[in-house]
């Protein structure tokens, strides 16, 4: 994956006595401490991050983190205090007014909260704004324009005017503003944010189905995790002007950088984005080519369970086998675990989403077995560590 | 307060406008252009046949009602209009007409531009608005006596007088009109690339324009509120009839002159309000 746009520390500083509040700033002062010193407010805070080409990067935080800002400061909607952005490798921060405004017009597109259609055009002009002050002649922005609409599912309106169209309509106008210009990157502020529930689902759904053919670069603001865990490839967390955490939604559910984080993934459904081999823990096994009743029955001693899990010289899994039948083996000095194996344990694939085999689950008392493609036993999953990860505490191996 | 000085605020303007009569053939110009535009009007006014005049502007408000069929204000304007022909104003109507007509496109030619300057310019703004409420509250009286020097008597100084009593409307709702434009819009407009230019033309002013309008509109109505006043250093028309009948005390001829401008006035007003509706974009 190449790097599409490098944001390098970034800093916002808004208000009176800018020099003075970076000095403060890099001498370490808080944010309060500089408001109080200075009158000025910290927008955003040293601010490092990439985007790679085609994903989708989703910067996320609560109101006055800085994700506006931040997004803002991409296309220098806000200048930047200082830092740099660059894309493909051009520092934006030094362009001069007629390169930003071909930056602004070929590389990049926004898509804001709450829409920002223009009242006095139609749809398809709103659509083809873009195109229009690029000085692209009426038919073939009519034309794009018409067909970006056909993109976003949306036929028949070229002629309304946005106040006869829903929300989520609206916004789907805007989104096509954005496409309709080609650029690779978007900037997407709050898309979805002022919409319904449901419209919202479904703009995302949108916005991911475009995405798997369009591979446009997109940098998406949200306030809602459950949205950026849903949508974004890698998601950025920022409290007060700084970055807090940069990772892949699995990540930032599984290592959460700090309690900030912690509290704010508290409340996300996790058992839609949690899979098997997050709640999987390492199983106790014998080898049934090497291994014969008498080991068996010293790994269950030694780690205090009633059964263990079976696989082979090549790690792929057999099956279990548990105390009592193993005592028998020892009994009638069998050297072999073979006869005792029970085979019909439930298994499951490491990828597969926690909520499909969530019931299951409550209804066996055997774990299950997490095993690949391979039939490599990878982990078992028991109830405890399930009930666990979704409560959001440690997954503890012992439960 | 006998041991201070007066200050001699009166001998300082009067230094300053005999300085600016230096100035004559600047004034000159002045006065052929805006006379240029009176005759102009005028003589579109005389050429047209009372009865064709009628007849313009009740289909004119027709076409523009068109959605709404407004039988009253039609009614309203054919007695009306009748009314001015059958008292022998009809010619005094067209002058003052002319009168407003010539102030009002002087005071929107000079009043958007300087409102779009005050919108997009924190420190015009500061400048201009005390200047606006100066020329707005100072007695339209004070404006006559320079007037008259620079420009001698007639329709011209007439018009002058008018344009600074009534542009600061027009001013004022303009900058009002672009300041109001949502902010996200304007974000939207610069975030796809447009010039300062694009951004005004495809987006401020198309927004702000009824705001704009309803300036035009108040500017439309307080230059006629000048007709009178401008009468007194020798403008033509209803205005002109309203001061002799002061003169003579003679309220009936006084009261049906007067009547003649009402007329005028709330056919004006209703017509440019109709316009301005009848552009904007529905709901």
């Amino acid at each position: 994956m190449t790097e599409k746009l490098k944001v390098e520390h970034l800093t916002k500083i808004f208000g009176r006595r800018i020099q003075k509040a970076q000095e403060l700033l890099n001498e370490g002062k808080s944010k309060a401490e500089i408001l109080n010193a200075v009158g000025a407010t910290v927008g955003v805070n040293n601010a490092s991050f990439t985007v790679n080409d085609g994903e989708i990067f989703v910067i996320m935080g609560l109101s006055g983190s800085g994700k506006s800002t931040i997004i803002r400061m991409i296309n220098r909607l806000i200048e930047p205090t200082s830092g740099k952005i660059s894309i493909d490798g051009d520092d934006l921060t030094k362009l001069d007014k007629k390169e930003l405004l071909n930056v602004r017009r070929k590389k990049m597109s926004m898509v804001f909260q709450n829409f920002a259609l223009f009242p006095n055009r139609t749809i398809v002009e709103n659509t083809a704004y873009g195109l229009e002050i690029q000085g692209v002649d009426k038919d073939t922005r009519i034309k794009k324009a018409h067909d970006a609409l056909e993109l976003v599912g949306l036929h028949g309106y070229d002629n309304q005017y946005p106040t006869q169209l829903s929300g989520g309509m609206q916004q789907r106008v805007g989104l096509a503003r954005a496409l309709a210009n080609d650029s690779q990157i978007l900037l997407m502020d709050e898309a979805f944010s002022a919409l319904d529930p449901l419209n919202r689902k479904d703009m995302q759904d949108e916005l991911l189905d475009l995405q798997e053919n369009l591979h446009k670069t997109i940098v998406f603001i949200s306030h809602d995790l459950n949205e950026a865990l849903r949508i974004g490839d890698r998601i950025m967390i920022m409290k007060d002007g700084e970055v807090v955490q940069i990772g892949t939604p699995e990540e930032i559910l599984t290592q959460p950088a700090d309690e900030y984080v912690e509290r704010f993934i508290e409340d996300v459904d996790r058992t839609k984005v949690l899979t098997a081999a997050n709640v999987m823990i390492r199983p106790n096994t014998v080898n049934i080519d090497k291994d014969g009743p008498r080991i068996a029955m010293r790994r269950m001693l030694e780690n205090e369970i009633s059964s263990v899990y079976v696989v082979n010289n090549k790690r792929e899994f057999i099956g279990i086998v548990d105390a009592s039948h193993v005592m028998d083996l020892i009994r009638q000095k069998v050297t072999k675990l073979d006869s005792v194996v029970q085979k019909d344990v439930p298994t499951t694939k490491p990828d597969t989403p926690i909520t499909t085999i969530m019931e299951k689950i409550s209804e066996t008392s055997i774990p299950f077995a997490v095993v690949d493609d391979q039939k490599h036993l990878l982990g078992i999953i028991i109830r405890g560590a399930v009930l666990g990860a979704i409560s959001g505490n440690e997954v503890n191996a012992d439960a | 307060m006998p041991n201070i000085p007066q200050i001699p605020v009166a001998d300082w303007v009067n230094h300053f406008v005999n300085w600016l009569e230096g100035f004559t053939g600047f004034f000159n110009a002045i006065t052929n252009f805006i006379g240029g535009i009176i005759n102009g009007f005028q003589w579109i006014f005389d050429l047209i046949p009372i009865w064709l005049f009628i007849v313009l502007v009740i289909g004119g408000t027709y076409w523009l009602n068109r959605k709404t069929k407004h039988w009253t204000l039609i009614g309203f304007e054919l007695i009306g209009l009748l009314y001015v022909w059958n008292q022998g104003y009809w010619r005094d109507m067209t002058q003052t007409l002319t009168l407003v007509l010539t102030s009002s496109l002087i005071a929107l030619v000079i009043g958007v531009p300087l409102g779009i300057w005050m919108a997009k310019s924190k420190t015009v703004e500061v400048i201009v608005k005390p200047i606006l409420d100066f020329m707005q509250t100072m007695p339209a009286f004070v404006y006559l006596i320079p007037a008259v020097a620079f420009f001698g008597i007639g329709m011209v100084p007439g018009v002058i007088a008018s344009v600074i009593f009534a542009m600061p409307p027009t001013i004022r709702m303009t900058n009002l009109g672009i300041r109001q434009v949502p902010a996200d819009l304007i974000e939207a407009a610069d975030s796809y690339g447009s010039t300062s230019w694009q951004k005004l033309i495809k987006v401020q002013l198309p927004l702000a324009k009824s705001t704009l309008m309803a300036g035009v509109n108040q500017s439309m109505m307080l230059s006629l509120s000048m007709v009178v006043i401008a009468s007194m250093i020798g403008a033509m028309g209803l205005g002109n009839k309203v001061y002799f009948a002061v003169g003579r005390n003679d309220a009936g001829s006084g009261f049906a002159a007067g009547l003649a401008i009402v007329i005028l006035a709330i056919i004006l007003d209703r017509i440019t309000q109709a316009i301005n509706r009848s552009k904007t974009p529905k709901a």
